[in-house]
């Protein structure tokens, strides 16, 4: 999908920058990346160092970043929505009127980003950008640290104090998807969405997962 | 008498060092200004025009006591059970005020083949920043 809008032919310059948020490392994201062959810069991020500095708490979220450099959309959900949690999970599949629904979402998303590079529609001034802006509080700075501990220990083969350290993390910072997810042990088939997952979601209640951004 | 020394890591904003450390992350003074970014002068440690007093059990040894002050400061520290590891955290505030400028925080970051990008690099385009994960 992000290779669908970096190959649009615009006037204007633009560029996709991905960036897997993986405490794993470029071998997690490998088989992902290669599958794509993206024309656009695919970066790993194995201390979630973007997530930290833009506050961000799931994937995929994106930022709108203008040609000074100056965020124009902050942190936001980027074209997924919330219809995964009706989804048959023996089949692992959705239901063709749900997937019609998720995809229209998703392409709205994606031609918001191609006006914005085209006309600058959908940039937000100063001010109302700065309304959106995640705030960070001192516990989520405090499990920032915790995770970023939790998974050099891990990395150095100390799995069990690393799996402490993410639990305080996300006691901390239960908003944060990344710092659940990452804390996940994997599946043999590279996925972590297990029961604890699932449980998760579902204890959002009528919260969702994926706010749907505003445009 | 001084402590046992160790190697410790320390993971910080100024990136990853191995110093040597009296435990509880005492540093001396030059290794404390390469994880803090703070200098220790005769005014305590100072960063820029700002200088923080160090009281007595701060500075002890010619040593600093770096997970001290930056509780001091109230930025979040984080250590393993054996005292070898340590993160020095980033103050929410800080993260809040540099996100309130609408700059948008510069990183660098690999590749797939090891090649480093930094985001200011892209300066003079629109940049759609998205994150993404494995699963």
């Amino acid at each position: 999908m992000w290779e669908d809008l970096q190959t649009c032919v615009f006037d204007a310059p633009f560029v996709v920058i991905a960036v897997a948020q993986e405490g794993r490392g470029a071998e997690q994201a490998r088989p992902w990346i290669e599958r794509v062959r993206p024309s656009y810069p695919c970066l790993i991020d194995d201390e979630h160092r973007v997530s930290a500095l833009y506050g961000m708490v799931n994937v995929p979220q994106c930022v709108w970043i203008d040609e000074r450099g100056v965020i124009v959309r902050p942190p936001e959900t980027a074209g997924s929505t919330d219809h995964f949690r009706r989804m048959d999970l023996e089949t692992r599949t959705l239901a063709p009127e749900l997937a019609a629904e998720r995809e229209v979402s998703r392409t709205a998303y994606f031609d918001a980003v191609r006006a914005w590079v085209r006309t600058g529609r959908h940039a937000l001034p100063g001010d109302a950008a700065r309304a959106r802006l995640p705030v960070i509080t001192a516990a989520m700075a405090m499990a920032e640290a915790l995770f970023r501990l939790g998974l050099h220990l891990r990395r150095a083969g100390q799995g069990a104090e690393a799996a402490e350290h993410f639990a305080e993390a996300s006691r901390l910072h239960p908003e944060s998807w990344c710092i659940f997810r990452d804390a996940q042990q994997l599946e043999p088939s590279g996925f972590a969405g297990g029961a604890a997952f699932w449980e998760r979601v579902r204890a959002l209640g009528d919260k969702p997962y994926y706010p749907p951004p505003v445009l | 008498m001084a402590g046992q020394g160790i190697m410790a890591v320390v993971l910080s904003e100024t990136g990853t060092h191995a110093v040597p450390s009296d435990g509880g992350l005492r540093l001396a003074p030059e290794d404390a200004a390469r994880v803090t970014g703070w200098t220790l002068k005769p005014e305590g440690m100072c960063r820029e025009e700002l200088c923080v007093p160090l009281d007595g059990a701060m500075l002890a040894g010619g040593r600093v006591d770096v997970a001290a002050f930056w509780r001091q400061l109230g930025h979040p520290v984080a250590s393993d059970r054996a005292g070898e590891t340590w993160v020095l955290g980033a103050e929410a505030e800080a993260r809040n005020v540099a996100l309130a400028g609408l700059e948008a925080p510069d990183f660098a970051l690999p590749d797939l083949g090891g090649t480093m990008h930094r985001l200011s690099d892209y300066r003079g385009q629109k940049v759609l920043l998205t994150t993404w994960a494995s699963w």
